[in-house]
């Protein structure tokens, strides 16, 4: 076998923390981590967040986010140690032999500068070629990444093109220098579904046709699965396995890794059709100020106890459904009946019944509640609020609410800065559910959480339904999601409801187009699935 | 933690002034409005800090000036705040006509210069404490008001914030539960800021003849008093002068600190 180009050893990396309020302390980051990567081979580096696994990627060009130090083991890149090079030595080989691709483009492109100056300005600054040289291989790659207008595209500015442009000029970016490294940071989370699979083919085909190597860091095994050769399992910065992507997916050996590989694996049978709890009939929205609709006479119904999933793109009118319901964007035209009785269509007018029987969670729980009030007064507010309830008896109806989300006791007192993301998100759920409402609508509240985390509030969610019988209009873009929870399910695209129905019937063929694009956009767990569907894509383009 | 030094030397100093003008009768070695020595006398043993324009103790009288400048700086930045802030934090979380009205009134208000404002005011009505509190408050909630304002709005937009609308909450809940503790640590800093500012203008106006009049004493007054000494080299018009200077860095200091620390408090919004 050939020398591997990189080759890490025995990785240690610590930083100091500044916990507010205490003392700083001392962390470790990462432990006794090993990989090695070889010419033009892919590893993936997956986990949830604070597994470190952005951490060891940066460290493959020996850098360390402010504060962050690589302490021990050994980073090899073609054979020499590059932990604690001089600054002279890593300024040369980063951005020439290795180069970093970020998650957010939007973030880490200079909006003043137009994309060409951009994509070759580390190759220049390298002097690995000329100026019309760089430029040709731009265009080159714009041209392989399936850019629009290869030639002329580098003449635009970032806001001019889209986000999963932006992302693949990022990609022509770190290419252009000819690397022999390339570290993927989550580079298709920030998008949609539907680009995802469009910047992933492009990243995968550049990495096969230059001959690239590459680290990519993604917290979705699915889409690990298909740009990687093998693959890393991390956790709190230990390693939990390392094989081949065949193994990790059809083989896995640690409960962990089986655990990642069987997420969403909830089985929901869907419920049978029934008279609605909320009715929307019709219903047209736009925001104050603008001159378009962005809810095209949507009519969707809801039936008590159950889920209607809403689904689509980020733009399509999804979260403004959910504003036009709870009343905070008055509909324009249409109605919306709720529990027998027709809602008032603005928030002000509405009665004090109307507002408690429909409870709202948000997708950002650090957001959603307060910083400044404990878990006690956040929950205890809606219980004082509708019922009166005080003192003792308040705290005590806040407690048997703290179990049904299966927290227990000891987080009455604490704020939310001392609870974890999945902590947060349920006691979101115990704020709604302390009004009694009969409609929940959640917005993407599994979104922002880490997958095996947001299996266990859907499974909650699942659980209080059954217990309470409350209804639930659930938004996301995550196809996976509705799959486990749906009775109900509505597509929408551009503020239309384009397919609406049953889950079986909107998940059984025969498709619209939109709902054909976005079902087989999502990843799934098996190895070839991106090329079977651009195979499967290109086929249906060919046959029109 | 530890309380820096910085902010340990602003608060000794802070209170020390505080507790000087609340116990002035105690402390205070000579009366306030007795010639008890010659004329500019130097700093002695007798007269620690020396003798004013007509010999009375510099001492003594800048004990009880800072009684008055303390106590109206205090009471007319605490207005100042509650006015602004209410106000802020109203035109923040209502929008529309109600924000647009309030706005362009404190803007009017801020287009013409505050000392002009004053002058004339105070030509016009009664000079008195009371007067002089209202005033000073009014001038200076078009300040907090413009800050509280800008704060709100980014709380305002918080889905909790959205969260409590939805639950039917009234205005008052959502301004003093849900926005203010978010939006104090920025306030507190500013307080620190307006009382410094508060003190200076006292001194100003006092300086000017239009502040606190005779027999009351007050540190802007007593530099005008005596700032025809310092033509013969006489240091009685800096003692004041130095005391506002003092006070001044103190505060500011404390309200360093005072940010600094509630914005790593536990469920502090910053880390």
């Amino acid at each position: 076998m050939d020398k591997p180009l990189l080759e890490i050893r025995n990785l240690k990396i610590e930083a100091t923390a500044y916990p507010p309020g205490e003392p700083p302390r001392h962390v470790v980051l990462v432990e006794d981590v090993s990989v090695s990567v070889q010419k033009g081979r892919v590893l993936g580096l997956i986990g949830e967040s604070g597994a470190g696994k952005s951490t060891i990627g940066l460290a493959a060009m020996a850098f360390g986010r402010g504060g962050v130090r690589l302490t021990g083991g050994q980073i090899l890149l073609n054979g020499r140690d590059i932990r604690g090079a001089d600054v002279g030595t890593l300024r040369a080989l980063r951005g020439r032999e290795v180069t970093y691709v970020a998650q957010s483009a939007a973030a880490a492109f200079n909006p003043a500068k137009r994309l060409m100056e951009q994509v070759i300005e580390t190759t220049l600054l390298h002097k690995v070629m000329g100026r019309t040289e760089a430029e040709a291989r731009a265009v080159q790659l714009f041209h392989k990444l399936g850019l629009p207008n290869p030639e002329t595209f580098g003449q635009r500015f970032p806001h001019q093109v889209s986000g999963g442009q932006l992302q693949r000029a990022m990609t022509a970016m770190a290419l252009c220098p000819k690397p022999e490294l390339v570290v993927f940071d989550e580079p298709t989370t920030a998008l949609d579904v539907t680009t995802q699979i469009e910047v992933l083919a492009a990243i995968k085909e550049a990495i096969h046709d230059t001959g690239v190597a590459a680290l990519y860091i993604t917290h979705d095994l699915a889409v690990v699965a298909q740009v990687a050769d093998d693959i890393l399992v991390l956790r709190g910065g230990r390693k939990i396995e390392y094989g081949t992507t065949d193994q990790i997916i059809n083989a896995p050996q640690e409960a962990y890794t089986r655990a990642l590989v069987s997420v969403r694996s909830i089985d929901h049978v869907e419920k049978p059709e029934a008279p609605p709890i909320l009715s929307v009939a019709g219903v047209t929205a736009r925001y104050r100020g603008t001159s378009f609709d962005v809810l095209k006479n949507v009519t969707v119904d809801l039936a008590p106890g159950q889920t209607l999933a809403v689904v689509g793109e980020s733009g399509s009118g999804k979260s403004t459904l959910a504003r036009v319901i709870t009343g905070l964007l008055p509909a324009t035209q249409g109605r919306i009946s709720f529990a027998g009785r027709v809602l008032p269509p603005d928030l002000a007018s509405r009665t004090r019944d109307d507002l408690r029987e429909l409870q709202m969670i948000y997708q950002m729980a650090d957001t959603a509640m307060n910083p400044r009030q404990t878990v006690g007064t956040i929950i205890g507010r809606p219980l004082e609020f509708y019922f009166g309830l005080k003192g003792e008896a308040r705290r005590d109806r806040v407690q048997d609410l703290l179990d049904q989300i299966e927290m227990g006791k000891g987080y009455i007192d604490r704020y939310p800065a001392e609870l974890s993301g999945g902590q947060k998100q349920r006691v979101c759920i115990a704020r709604a559910l302390a009004a009694k409402p009969k409609l929940i609508i959640c917005d993407e509240v599994t979104s922002a959480l880490d997958p095996l985390v947001a299996d266990g509030i859907l499974k909650l969610l699942l659980n209080l339904q059954a217990q309470e019988g409350v209804a639930y209009l659930f938004i996301t873009h995550d196809l996976a999601t509705v799959r486990a929870i749906a009775d109900r399910i509505a597509v929408m695209y551009r503020g239309s409801v384009v397919r609406y129905g049953s889950k079986t019937d909107v998940l059984t063929p025969p498709f619209d187009d939109y709902t054909d694009l976005l079902l087989s956009s999502v990843p799934e767990m098996k190895l070839g699935w991106l090329e079977g569907v651009l195979a499967s894509r290109r086929m249906e383009s060919a046959g029109n | 933690m530890k309380m820096p030094l910085s902010a340990l030397l602003g608060l000794t100093f802070t209170a020390l002034f505080f507790l000087a003008a609340i116990f002035a009768d105690v402390i205070a070695p000579y009366p306030l409005d007795l010639a008890v020595g010659k004329v500019w006398e130097p700093p002695s043993a007798t007269y620690w800090l020396g003798t004013d324009t007509i010999g009375r103790d510099i001492l003594s009288r800048l004990i009880y000036g800072g009684q008055v400048t303390i106590f109206v700086a205090t009471a007319s930045s605490l207005l100042a705040f509650s006015l602004g802030a209410i106000l802020g934090f109203t035109a923040a979380t209502q929008g529309g006509l109600v924000d647009q009205l309030l706005s362009r009134l404190v803007d009017l208000m801020m287009a013409i210069p505050s000392l002009i404002i004053a002058l004339v005011v105070l030509v016009v009505l009664p000079r008195s404490l009371i007067t002089l509190i209202l005033l000073m408050g009014l001038l200076d909630a078009t300040r907090v008001f413009r800050l509280a304002r800008a704060v709100a709005m980014d709380i305002a937009v918080m889905d909790y914030v959205e969260a409590a609308r939805l639950r039917g909450e009234r205005q008052s809940w959502i301004i003093f539960r849900e926005i203010l503790p978010n939006a104090l640590s920025p306030l507190v800093a500013e307080l620190g800021l307006r009382f410094i500012f508060a003190v200076l203008f006292i001194s100003t106006l006092s300086f000017l003849g239009l502040g606190i009049q005779p027999p009351l004493a007050d540190w802007g007054g007593m530099v005008q008093e005596n700032k025809d000494g310092l033509i013969y080299g006489k240091a009685a018009a800096l003692m004041p002068a130095l005391a506002i200077a003092v006070l001044a860095i103190s505060v500011n200091l404390v309200a360093d600190w005072v940010l600094s620390r509630t914005t790593s408090l536990k469920g502090g919004r910053g880390g």
